[in-house]
């Protein structure tokens, strides 16, 4: 278990006050213009030292994300923009930094913005979190009166101002070439990569964009030093992780653990155990519900980690971690969850706006029982279909935890399914009509 | 992608108040000059504001004129994100999460409940109270579930018991705080822990 004085987010619940003062207290801002004294190279390579990994679900090594940057500014600005339009089921951690831990955001983009030589940065609110803005424009405002944001930001010579931009209620915009669609006034559709935001993002110019967990850790990580990060954890898995435990455990909660702590740990400790007791355990989503699922079996024994979860063909992706338990309708479960990825695709790869809705239909037809054999065949063929054949990653997320269902839980979606299809008749409705529509007509 | 039906009965005009005006000028400022094309967004929030919570057509042809867009440059954002109200709302606006953290906690019976209380059917201005109700999909606090949104305020670890004196506390005008409903110090874990989930709705 983590011991208390390797914690790097102690206000977790707001337990010692948001202000800006208690923040002082728990060592935000000490030595910042000193940090940003010893210069951009020494900061990227103690982030790279310190092995940390993005914490926005794709696990990418953030100090040399860092190193992608211009290393001298040309004729366009660089930007820095926080991704803070977290809406993957399962996750809430970005929420209680916002508002509970805004400094350290705060603090972390200045530096983060002074080592890609930026010096404006703006960032991305889920628009749900209304109150969340409000919080951190407060906090914005009480670092601007004590002068480290602004002209010559906390004495360190750098100016450096900090924007808030609300979303609309897209999932899709934490994707990070929509968000910088959305920055820009446009429909949140993803960009083609390469080029990549590094060299060609916000505005045409260089831009760096980083989840709000991971720019949080930094001013501690450089306080500390790298070394001691990289001391936590397991290797090339390092440092502390905030884990979101919902669902059917006992005690819900957001926590700060380990990196590689089993997760039978993470929910007997913390989260009070399953309802109904470990046995009782059907399944748990391990990564917020673009990561597939993974049977009893394997979290016996699992560990937290980004490589472990790979192993079993699984993701860590933001640690939100969903339990299921037997009393619940696991393709129910698995069908909202496609439901969710028909309503948030946005439209513009032909293979997810469509096989979407597809895989939320046919699995719908198996929580009503009124799939046939041949249509397992067709879900797994679609999911198929839209992986690697979309511009995002949102292909992936959809299809993977389709392919998981399908993987794991193969004998429990043939039980619900007949032989011969129900209606064999076929059926007036028009070509392509979409059922979702008929039935909200008010929506 | 957003399944949104414009409202039938559109205001012939609109204009920004003068404080909306001043909030306009401070807007601007956060973008580069050549890009103010970025504050459609946020100016599209101000006229969902000012006008009880919904924006009208005539707000987007504003809006595009203001920023020297083509109007359908506002109209494509405001169609596509799914919190820019294109029809009326109710004055108590209630969203509820029903993706399947919330779902294995119980949110079908927050939705039943909203049936019963507000109206039958999702976006319907109910006669007692100007309530209107609907599902949408995660709200990102999904430890605290089930939860819902009413207006901007999230009201979390509910059950059927408190969801019941909320609605009715909203038909009544008079709205409860928003919060966690099981007492409990944000996402914090419980000291009391349920033993069979007995909690939750």
């Amino acid at each position: 278990m983590l011991k208390p004085e390797n914690k790097i987010f102690k206000n977790l619940y707001n337990d010692l006050g948001w202000e800006i003062e208690s923040a002082l207290k728990r060592d935000d801002w000490k030595d910042t213009k000193n940090i940003i004294s010893k210069g951009r190279e020494w900061i990227i390579n103690e982030v790279k030292t310190s092995e940390l990994r993005g914490r926005g679900g794709a696990g990418f090594s953030t100090g040399l994300k860092w190193s992608f940057a211009p290393k001298e500014v040309g004729s366009r600005p660089h930007y820095l923009v926080i991704n803070a339009d977290e809406s993957e089921p399962g996750t809430c951690k970005d929420r209680d930094i916002l508002r509970f831990e805004p400094q350290k955001l705060i603090e972390g983009c200045l530096i983060a913005g002074y080592s890609v030589n930026a010096h404006v940065c703006y960032i991305y609110i889920r628009g749900e979190y209304f109150r969340e803005g409000q919080r951190l424009q407060n906090a914005i405002n009480q670092a601007y009166e004590k002068k480290y944001l602004g002209k010559n930001a906390c004495g360190s010579g750098w100016d450096f101002d900090i924007h808030i931009h609300y979303g609309a209620g897209a999932y899709i915009c934490g994707e990070e070439t929509a968000l910088l669609e959305s920055i820009e006034g446009n429909k949140g559709q993803p960009r083609l990569k390469p080029p990549f935001p590094a060299l060609v993002g916000l505005y045409g110019c260089p831009t760096i964009v980083n989840n709000v967990e991971t720019i949080a850790v930094v001013p501690t990580i450089l306080r500390r030093g790298g070394k001691w990060f990289a001391s936590l954890g397991k290797p090339k898995n390092t440092g502390t992780k905030i884990f979101c435990i919902s669902g059917n455990v006992n005690s819900p909660c957001n926590v700060e653990e380990e990196m590689g702590i089993t997760l039978k740990e993470l929910i007997e400790k913390h989260a009070g155990g399953v309802v109904g007791g470990w046995e009782n355990l059907q399944a748990v989503i391990p990564g917020g519900s673009s990561m597939p699922l993974l049977p009893k079996k394997i979290c016996d024994t699992i560990t937290m980690d980004f490589d472990s979860l790979i192993e079993n063909k699984s993701g860590l992706g933001t640690a939100g971690i969903v339990v299921i338990n037997k009393d619940q309708d696991i393709v129910a479960c698995m069908a909202r969850i496609a439901r969710f990825y028909k309503h948030e695709s946005c439209g513009q790869c032909t293979p997810c706006r469509e096989g979407a809705g597809w895989m939320w239909r046919i699995l719908d037809r198996v929580v009503k029982r009124k799939a046939t054999f041949n249509d397992i065949e067709l879900l797994s063929d679609v999911t198929k279909q839209i992986e690697g054949h979309t511009i995002c990653a949102f292909g992936e997320g959809s299809a993977w935890p389709v392919q998981g269902l399908l993987r794991h839980f193969r004998k429990e979606i043939e039980s619900r399914c007949r032989e011969e299809p129900l209606i064999k008749k076929k059926s007036n409705n028009p070509y392509l009509v979409d059922q979702h529509l008929l039935e909200k007509r008010n929506a | 992608m957003s399944l949104k039906k414009v409202h039938d009965d559109q205001p012939k005009v609109f204009k920004f108040s003068d404080e909306n005006l001043k909030k306009v000028e401070e807007i601007l400022k956060r973008y580069p000059e050549k890009n103010k094309k970025s504050a459609v967004m946020p100016f599209l929030y101000l006229a969902q504001r000012q006008n009880d919570n919904w924006i009208p057509l005539a707000a987007m042809k504003y809006i595009a004129n203001l920023l020297s867009i083509p109007y359908i440059s506002v109209y494509e954002v405001a169609t596509f994100y799914t919190m820019y109200n294109l029809a009326p709302v109710g004055k108590h606006f209630i969203q509820v999460c029903t993706t399947t953290p919330c779902l294995i906690r119980g949110a079908d019976k927050i939705v039943n409940l909203c049936k019963e209380k507000i109206s039958p059917n999702e976006n319907e201005i109910s006669k007692k109270g100007n309530c209107s109700w609907m599902e949408v999909e995660c709200l990102g606090a999904c430890v605290s579930a089930p939860m819902i949104q009413i207006n901007d305020d999230y009201y979390e670890d509910l059950d059927e018991k408190s969801t019941k004196e909320i609605l009715d506390s909203l038909i009544q005008d008079k709205p409860l705080k928003p919060g966690s409903y099981r007492g409990r110090n944000n996402t914090a874990p419980e000291k009391k822990q349920s033993v069979n989930g007995e909690n939750h709705a």
